[in-house]
């Protein structure tokens, strides 16, 4: 599918590479598997026509960018969607990347599918299909901008039973298989080392077992609230279908609730857990 | 609470400030106070200190409830810690309780060293809440 977006992404990637004003473009090929598109690293402008953007484009490919040896390349030119400027724009708000370093290429987004060719669950959800941070903007604009309103989507699970939640998420982290996937498909997932991975002391058992399942999953969304960017990439990548983002969902309810704070892309913008209000909420303390 | 929990006494650990809360529990026994001997007492520098994973870890361990206790706000040793602590656990205890975590068994509650009495009556009532809930089977069955 050569739509416009496709061209003109690499008329950019072209144009950039051959200028020497990045060493690497970072965007979507043609893919081997169900039709959908894969990343692609570019480093000359012929390879650029290899570049391409559709709906299948649903990978975010900022994740490359907390990897010091793709930083180490030099300026880095970047698709993004309007969730993955989300994630880019938290890097540089987290100070894990400065501005300069990348040359960032925004589309305008109707939504991406998933394998089986529905529409993502977060693009349900997408506020930011015009994507406001970026170098070049590619694509003309979406007129649907959505709400933000998860209550629809956790309702069922918030009228459950204790007991019942309990049985839920119990049967969901029995699945898992402590392949960290979810984590490296994250691009805020940063550090260098993980909690899972000290050891002295052990905080989060790492056998494939129920006890330090539950705290894993817990301890890795926990670590991303108020700084999820909603991107899916940690669902996505799940190799047995864990909802994740039903977790990370919650926490953006909780955090909006009680600091009226949302993930968006001002760099500037004040992360709900670096800082605090003298009458913050705490009914729940005696 | 079943027939083979009658007489059950709930392991009940509490993390407690070492500038407020621990001198108001040591107020209450130097003032020979009387309260339930359920509560095992950690002592943190602040309850900015505490991590979430403090709570995950006493009930893998087998805690049935967990108290986390500090300064009230505006008399933290360290000026802010409290105050990181309370926006922390606001949106942790949600978390928890969306996972299926009874928050019947989780406390929180701001002591400082004066309040000898506070900590009695805090730790009388959680326990006795713990006690009347039975041993927190659902978390020890994942953590066999």
């Amino acid at each position: 599918m050569n739509d416009e977006r496709t061209l003109k992404i690499r008329e950019i990637a072209k144009e950039l590479l051959s200028k020497g004003e990045i060493a690497v473009f970072i965007g979507y090929g043609k893919g081997t598997c169900n039709g959908k598109a894969r990343p692609i690293f570019v480093r000359t402008p012929e390879e650029a026509d290899e570049l391409i953007f559709d709906s299948t484009c649903s990978n975010n490919l900022v994740t490359y960018l907390k990897f010091p040896a793709v930083r180490d390349e030099g300026v880095v030119g970047i698709v993004v969607k309007g969730c993955d400027a989300k994630a880019l724009v938290g890097l540089i708000r987290e100070s894990q990347l400065m501005r300069e370093q990348v040359r960032i290429v925004a589309v305008t987004c109707e939504g991406v599918v998933a394998d089986d060719g529905q529409l993502q669950l977060r693009c349900q959800y997408c506020d930011v299909a015009n994507p406001t941070f970026y170098d070049f903007l590619v694509g003309s604009p979406v007129e649907d901008q959505k709400p933000r309103d998860f209550s629809g989507l956790l309702e069922k699970y918030e009228t459950m039973s204790v007991e019942e939640r309990w049985e839920f998420w119990q049967s969901q982290f029995e699945k898992c298989i402590r392949c960290y996937a979810c984590r490296q498909a994250c691009p805020l997932c940063y550090c260098t080392r993980c909690i899972v991975e000290k050891n002295q002391p052990q905080w989060i058992e790492t056998s494939s077992h129920l006890r330090g399942n539950f705290a894993w999953n817990i301890i890795r969304a926990f670590h991303l609230a108020g700084r999820c960017a909603g991107c899916g990439a940690c669902e996505d990548a799940c190799p047995v279908d864990i909802p994740l983002m039903l977790l990370n969902y919650k926490l953006e309810k909780e955090i909006w609730d009680y600091f009226h704070y949302r993930v968006d892309l001002d760099p500037e913008s004040v992360p709900p857990f670096t800082t605090f209000k003298t009458d913050d909420r705490g009914e729940f303390i005696l | 609470m079943s027939e083979a929990d009658q007489g059950f006494e709930p392991h009940i650990v509490a993390f407690i400030c070492n500038w407020c809360t621990y001198a108001g529990a040591d107020l209450a026994g130097t003032s020979r106070m009387q309260y339930q001997p359920n509560v095992r007492v950690i002592r943190i520098p602040c309850t900015g200190r505490m991590d979430p994973l403090f709570v995950l870890k006493a009930f893998e361990r087998g805690a049935d409830g967990v108290l986390i206790s500090g300064c009230h706000p505006g008399d933290c040793h360290y000026g802010e810690g409290n105050y990181h602590a309370r926006r922390k656990f606001a949106i942790f205890r949600k978390l928890l309780e969306f996972v299926g975590i009874d928050l019947a068994r989780i406390q929180f509650s701001w002591i400082s060293a004066a309040e000898g009495g506070k900590w009695v009556s805090v730790i009388e009532d959680f326990t006795n809440r713990v006690r009347a809930l039975g041993p927190y089977r659902a978390y020890q069955e994942i953590s066999l």
